[in-house]
């Protein structure tokens, strides 16, 4: 198991997992308060100033996998890879407008969840645990993608187990993060993102003075990666039966609608996701996020740099097998002495380890409660809901390993893909939801399952699951429909969800009790005044 | 002119025929990159004037 280990890497990766395991059980004391209540243990207690909610969201959404995966998408195909940065300059805007409402509202009816509030504002039991099961399915995917990141960077440590043992270092290091998020909830991640973040920042600052600096300049790195993709183009063509390739520097025409759609659809579902709104609502003020919206680009800017890592591993001559998700670690080991090489992938472990406890709270949060509750024991108190919320946190975790033992690894980026798709579903009833009570709630439920169903339908392929699809229908007595281009899927069936929502909202008039009132959803002066002087008419 | 602020710097990251191309390069990085690295830091600033005006 040890016969290849880098002692020196091994070691320095060994000393910053035991600083932040130790960082984990303290941060039970931080801001010290009953952990026995649940938005204590899984909201930090709403308290996370402007700077603490900057380092627990980008520690949350710029995660170990995106760090393996960006680049190793921009080393096999080159620009199409990019897309990132597209996608996360969409955020913030959005992330602007919004979520401060959600924020609000969520304060003050002391909402937790997605399925929370959207329970407050539309009263549907239904579309309630529609969302709730949607963030719980597309979860735990993803911790299971960070899974894969961390086993990535042990094995490059050359950890390598056999048989039994071949995922014995990912067992122990996810024990430990179960046992201190168990103990400190919230506040562990966002404890250690302080560590994660800026030993992310000094890998990526080193990487990308040092590697151009050994590959003589970013003019060499980028025409020896065209001329990598020229070899992979020309592999492609020569196969039997030929392979067409698209990879290059800039996007090929086929890629621009792609690249698009899967930018905005990509931007629209992240922040529907449970573990971006568990951190988003553990802010203490609407300030606290609008803050972030301007401050959060800088993890944008180093994430455009983390993909330029693809390139440079192309250009230092790095072989790896395609889905290439060992290009980034390989560089790492190439352009780095081992010291520095245990620092960088102590880094992007603790990028996995950090979304991975806060995913699972929010998977916790939102099983508790708006299925756990509703649907088993109606009458639970804050705290009986913290000793569930607690050990779903362990059993969603227990998923993600078990997901990694027994599936192949391809299911889980699979099933990834098909998450984002789901996800995006529940933006029509959350984000509409935030600024008017026009739709009615079992209109946006049938829209729900109609962007389910033709989003994973869209994704079905004959030999895998696509991101992608051809927009042309053959559609009886109307005849061919075709925009000539392919979109991503998601964005493709939240569409549909919207306008079935929309349609059935002009049949379907909203009757339930709607608990929430506009001055709710404003943090600043109207808030204050209707605290006052009780509620005035908008 | 508040929301203006926040959409351009959308539409622009999704205009991508106005930077699919390798010249002008800096730094020898091909505009392609350069250019949508550069974008990220001008739409922060366009998020924060826009939260200036809302306050004026």
């Amino acid at each position: 198991m040890f016969e290849h280990l880098n002692v020196v890497a091994a070691s320095v990766f060994v000393f910053f997992f035991a600083l932040v395991t130790i960082l984990g059980f303290l941060a039970s004391r931080w801001k010290a308060a009953d952990l026995g209540h649940i938005a204590e243990w899984g909201l930090g207690g709403r308290q996370f100033g402007p700077w603490i909610t900057w380092f627990l969201l980008g520690g949350d959404l710029y995660t170990a996998y995106t760090v393996i995966a960006i680049p190793a998408v921009v080393y096999s195909i080159g620009a199409y890879g990019f897309f990132a940065v597209p996608y996360t300059i969409l955020i913030y805007p959005f992330l602007y407008l919004t979520m401060p409402r959600l924020w609000a509202v969520s304060r003050k009816h002391g909402y937790m969840t997605a399925g929370d509030f959207v329970l407050g504002r539309y009263g549907n039991r239904g579309l309630e645990l529609a969302i709730a099961l949607t963030g719980i399915l597309a979860t735990m995917p993803y911790i299971a993608l960070q899974l894969v990141g961390l086993e990535k960077v042990i094995s490059a440590l050359g950890i390598k187990g056999q048989g039994a043992m071949a995922h014995a270092p990912i067992t122990i290091a996810f024990v430990i993060l179960a046992l201190y998020t168990y103990k400190s909830g919230l506040r562990a991640p966002a404890m250690i993102a302080f560590v994660k973040d800026t030993m992310i920042y000094i890998f990526i600052v080193a990487a990308i003075v040092i590697i151009p600096y050994e590959l003589g300049g970013f003019g060499a790195i980028f025409a020896a990666a065209q001329k990598a993709f020229d070899a992979k183009i020309a592999a492609g063509a020569a196969a039997t039966p030929p392979v067409k390739v698209t990879a290059g520097l800039t996007l090929a025409p086929t890629q621009v609608a792609p690249y698009i759609t899967l930018a905005i659809g990509s931007a629209m579902a992240l922040f529907m996701y449970p573990h971006a709104m568990t951190s988003t609502l553990a802010a203490s003020s609407g300030r606290a996020i609008r803050f972030n919206a301007i401050a959060l680009p800088a993890y944008s800017f180093v994430l455009g740099l983390i993909a330029l890592l693809g390139m440079m591993a192309l250009a230092a001559g790095i072989n790896v097998a395609p889905p290439a998700t060992d290009a980034v670690p390989q560089l790492v080991l190439w352009a780095f002495p081992d010291w520095f090489a245990g620092f960088c992938f102590a880094a992007i472990a603790l990028g996995a380890l950090v979304p991975a406890a806060v995913m699972s709270i929010g998977a916790a949060n939102t099983f508790t409660r708006n299925i756990w509750k509703p649907f088993v024991h109606p009458e639970m108190t804050p705290r009986e809901e913290s000793v569930v919320a607690k050990l779903v946190s362990l059993i969603v975790k227990v998923g993600a390993l078990l997901v990694i033992f027994f599936m192949p690894t391809q299911f889980a980026l699979d099933l990834q893909l098909l998450g984002g798709v789901w996800m995006v579903q529940i933006f029509p009833a959350m984000i509409l939801g935030l600024f008017t009570r026009w739709f009615s709630g079992s209109a946006l439920l049938i829209g729900w399952a109609a962007g389910m169903i033709v989003g994973t339908s869209l994704a079905w392929g004959e030999k895998a699951w696509t991101p992608l699809h051809a927009l042309k229908w053959d559609v009886p007595l109307l005849g061919n429909f075709d925009l000539g281009f392919s979109a991503y899927n998601g964005l493709t069936s939240v569409i549909v969800n919207f306008v079935v929502a929309a349609a059935l909202s002009l049949i379907l008039r909203p009757r339930a009790r709607d608990e929430t009132s506009p001055g709710d959803y404003t943090d600043s002066g109207p808030a204050l005044a209707s605290a006052v002087f009780g509620e005035v008419t908008l | 002119m508040k929301y203006l602020l926040l959409l351009i710097p959308c539409v622009v990251a999704l205009w991508v025929p106005l930077f699919n191309s390798v010249g002008p390069e800096l730094f020898g990085i091909p505009f392609f990159y350069w250019f949508q690295l550069l974008l990220v830091p001008v739409s922060a600033l366009a998020i924060f004037a826009a939260d200036r005006m809302g306050k004026a």
